[in-house]
């Protein structure tokens, strides 16, 4: 290891006790805990600059913060499946004995044997640990494919298609939902007849001409690439309003940084 | 090369971390600044404050909890004003959290908001009392299970299939609060906060197959994407990343870390459509120089 990076990292820690102390001091008679308290606050601080740190340029720190958090969710995420789906909804409709052990509450009369077809295919799922066996596991995941497909199915037929070419289907030149007669509204207010009709335009010639874009049977020439072309400024529009709100999304990130760093850690009062 | 070239070429060179830099210096001088912007409510969150605001005092409504901490700063705000305004109002909630990580979010909420709730306060001049809001009489948290798509058909039947006990392990049955409640049917509207693509399953497998009123919370990035289920109708309102939290809080009269967020945006996004220019002046003048250089 490098001499610079051990006297960095010497630092670092220095700065990350003597942070734990104050803190620690700052919260002493405010919260009973507040050694503890201190360390989570200080520990959170840490992790959010080792990570901001990978914006200068990859380094042990971000590293560090990253590999806890992969390793942390997933140990996260296998815990809370097995307590909250296991111990929580199986085992108190499986067993009175088992439900004690675990302290849960004991569903009497609940029981069916139904609920051990899901034990079985959950063992059958780890088979894939099994050099030899392992073929077995896809009989479970054939179950799971297959249902989700078969959900999804439906899901997306009623939902996504079936809705939303349903919402396209929109009047052009007549009154709509009650905004009067053609002709008979034109202010400039949103719910305005002019408004609506320019909106229903939009959609209609929008939804035309993006379909038009992937429609690649036919050579994108003349009229017919002329609505193709504004297929694609329709697309480009539709992702530039995606990429303001991600922008919009990522600033936020940034702030709900910048008000724990400022506000629980260094304790400015904002 | 003429000197031209060299500072478009700079323009077009320049180090991103000058811009991540000055990106962060903004963020906190407008944080710190003591001054607001005004706040343009959009119908789609006035929809949502009406909807939840005409409720008759015992309503119920389900706040479905769908978020990490990665999304907290935007999608907490918006869990804390319609928590306040559902408890000032004496609207039931019952609260799932379909995502791994939600239940710690939902939780942290409910203690702030619980905390909250004891201190008078005076919201559009009308005055509602401090007072203490119990868990099991004013609110039930049933907690997390995964397969949000199951969940969701399960809770259409009966609350109690997927959720036996609530998310401290007391059985459904013995909560006074979820005495009579059977499924959706009991619920005045389903309101879905959340960072993941779990919203698409309560659209869905939810409003599509229950026919309740739905309304989304949704993250910045997935912004632009559920649009088209309010003009469809499946979604009755919308509020949209740290924007819509912050009209909502507006709405409220309840100013929390949105509006105070949403300066800060403003100046952020200053600077990023300014380097946008910036960085296509130089493309173009790079482009126009090397075309008249013949090059």
């Amino acid at each position: 290891m490098k001499k610079t990076t051990l006297i960095i990292m010497a630092g670092v820690t220095v700065l990350f006790l003597l942070s734990w102390i104050i803190k620690a001091l700052a919260l002493e008679g405010m919260q009973e805990d507040y050694i503890k308290k201190a360390f989570l606050v200080t520990f959170s601080a840490f992790l959010t600059l080792s990570i901001l740190s990978f914006l200068y340029r990859d380094n042990p720190f971000y590293k560090f913060a990253e590999h806890l958090f992969v390793g942390v969710s997933a140990a996260f995420w296998m815990s809370m499946g097995f307590w909250s789906t296991i111990v929580g909804n199986l085992i108190p409709r499986l067993s009175q004995n088992l439900s004690v052990f675990f302290k849960v509450h004991y569903i009497p009369g609940d029981f069916n044997f139904r609920f051990y077809i899901p034990v079985i295919l959950g063992l059958l799922l780890l088979m894939r640990l099994s050099r030899n066996y392992g073929w077995i596991s896809r009989w479970s995941l054939a179950f799971i494919v297959g249902t989700t497909a078969g959900l999804n199915f439906i899901r997306y037929l009623r939902s996504d298609f079936i809705k939303q070419i349903s919402a396209t289907f929109v009047p052009l030149l007549v009154d709509w939902q009650g905004t009067g007669h053609f002709f008979s509204n034109l202010d400039l207010s949103a719910s305005g007849q002019l408004v609506m009709m320019l909106a229903n335009w939009t959609i209609f010639l929008g939804v035309m001409s993006g379909i038009i874009y992937f429609f690649f049977s036919k050579e994108h020439t003349g009229m017919f690439g002329r609505a193709s072309r504004f297929g694609i400024w329709v697309l480009m529009i539709t992702f530039g309003a995606s990429f303001g709100y991600t922008v919009m999304g990522r600033i936020s990130l940034l702030v709900g940084r910048i008000t724990f760093l400022f506000r629980d850690w260094l304790g400015f009062n904002i | 090369m003429n000197q031209n070239t060299n500072i478009f070429n700079k323009m077009m060179s320049m180090d991103r971390r000058w811009v991540f830099l000055l990106l962060i210096i903004v963020c906190v001088a407008a944080y710190f600044a003591p001054f607001s912007i005004p706040i343009l409510i959009e119908p789609e969150v006035e929809r949502v404050y009406n909807f939840v605001d005409t409720l008759a005092p015992g309503s119920i409504v389900f706040l479905a909890i769908d978020y990490d901490p990665a999304s907290l700063a935007e999608l907490h705000p918006m869990t804390y004003v319609l928590l306040e305004q559902c408890f000032r109002r004496n609207i039931r909630v019952i609260c799932t959290a379909l995502h791994p990580n939600g239940p710690s979010m939902a939780e942290n909420a409910f203690l702030e908001v619980v905390d909250s709730c004891k201190v008078d306060k005076t919201y559009h001049g009308k005055q509602f009392m401090g007072r203490e809001v119990v868990n099991g009489i004013d609110y039930c948290f049933l907690g997390y299970k995964p397969y949000p798509a199951l969940v969701i058909l399960g809770m259409g039947t009966n609350f109690r299939l997927p959720f036996p006990a609530d998310y401290y392990g007391r059985p459904i049955d013995s909560i006074p609060m979820m005495k009579g409640i059977q499924n959706y049917d009991q619920v005045a509207c389903v309101v879905n906060i959340s960072g993941t693509s779990g919203t698409e399953y309560w659209i869905s497998y939810g409003q599509g197959r229950f026919g309740f009123p739905l309304a989304l919370g949704v993250t910045g990035v997935m912004g632009a994407e559920y649009y088209p289920y309010l003009n469809s109708g499946q979604i009755f309102g919308y509020m949209a990343g740290m924007l819509g939290a912050a009209q909502y809080e507006k709405l409220a009269e309840n100013d929390g870390k949105a509006v105070v967020a949403m300066k800060v945006q403003l100046f952020a996004h200053f600077l990023i459509i300014f380097f946008i220019i910036i960085g296509n002046i130089g493309f173009f003048m790079d482009k126009f120089s090397k075309k008249r250089e013949g090059r």
